[in-house]
């Protein structure tokens, strides 16, 4: 069966406060990199998914985001599947 | 007689303060462990503080998953009076056994404090022994304590008076309109941030969270 290479990006939602943003950007503007805004910082997740196709492997990681992986009062996710060689 | 499951998770680690406070009140507590199927002959489920599989990925995301949550579901959704105490708050909002989520506090550090607590819905199993209104000093615990949701769904919360506890000065956490503790729209199913089961000895100098417990034990005289 083809193997499939998932990556999962978990992200607060965008009207949520991000205290860690801020303060990772308060953190980059002291080292002086400039024109800087909106940090956010959510989380990756990746795994390797046996499935017949690729349709079917970004159909289950989105249930595993809807289930588990992602809290959706809070948070937003995106996939990307890959086959792998 | 009131019976108590009080739930252990790996990592729960305010299960025997939990124990003790029911023991204290007369009620008559037990624990179940989180991979059992059956809560037994019980009256009211406690979910108890600690870090519940060590809040990995979110606190209580995979808690909510453990055999023993479909039978709290049940007894849950059945009206039997179930109390969240912080990591237990979090099981419950992930479970969608309440709205919202708590997150982690805008100051970004781990709160470890007394701070002065209002409880405001009295007619809930595990208030109906405060006066609205009451306000005491309560531990708190947390480095995921801030309680959010959507603008409509906290409207409707303030509204329809389902804000059991709120933060009487100070706001330790940055919980939307200071929220310490909410109930469901049945009122049996509570959550609650700060710690009860640590303001209910005379030893730690206030008692006044023992009336959380105290509450359950007239709650079931009364039904």
């Amino acid at each position: 069966m083809p193997r499939f290479k998932v990556e999962v990006t978990v992200m607060p939602r965008e009207t949520l406060l991000d205290p860690q943003g801020q303060a990772v950007e308060h953190a980059l503007a002291e080292l002086e990199f400039e024109n800087l805004s909106t940090v956010r910082i959510g989380r990756a997740i990746t795994f390797d998914l046996e499935r017949p196709s690729r349709a079917e492997a970004a159909s289950d990681a989105e249930s595993m985001c809807r289930k588990l992986l992602a809290n959706p009062v809070t948070e937003d996710f995106s996939v990307t599947v890959e086959a792998k060689s | 007689m009131t019976r108590v499951a009080v739930v252990r998770f790996p990592g729960s680690n305010c299960d025997a303060d939990t124990y003790r406070a029911c023991e204290r009140v007369g009620a008559e507590p037990r624990y179940v462990w989180h991979r059992e199927e059956s809560l037994g002959n019980i009256d009211v489920v406690m979910l108890p503080g600690g870090f519940a599989y060590g809040d990995h990925l979110r606190a209580g995301a995979i808690a909510r998953f453990s055999p023993i949550m479909r039978a709290v579901v049940e007894h849950a959704r059945s009206g039997g009076p179930t109390l969240g105490i912080c990591n237990g708050f979090q099981i419950l909002c992930e479970a969608g056994l309440l709205p919202g989520a708590l997150v982690r506090n805008a100051c970004l550090t781990f709160i470890s404090r007394p701070l002065s607590m209002r409880i405001e819905a009295t007619n809930t199993p595990f208030t109906n022994a405060y006066s609205a209104g009451d306000t005491f000093d309560i531990p708190v615990a947390h480095g995921e304590g801030r309680f959010v949701a959507e603008d409509a769904e906290v409207a409707r919360l303030e509204a329809e008076g389902l804000v059991v506890a709120r933060y009487a000065h100070d706001n330790p956490n940055g919980s939307v309109n200071g929220i310490a503790g909410i109930c469901s729209d049945s009122r049996s199913i509570v959550g609650l941030m700060p710690h009860p089961e640590r303001a209910a000895d005379e030893l730690l100098s206030e008692t006044r969270g023992s009336l959380m417990f105290e509450s359950i034990v007239r709650h079931a005289g009364v039904v």
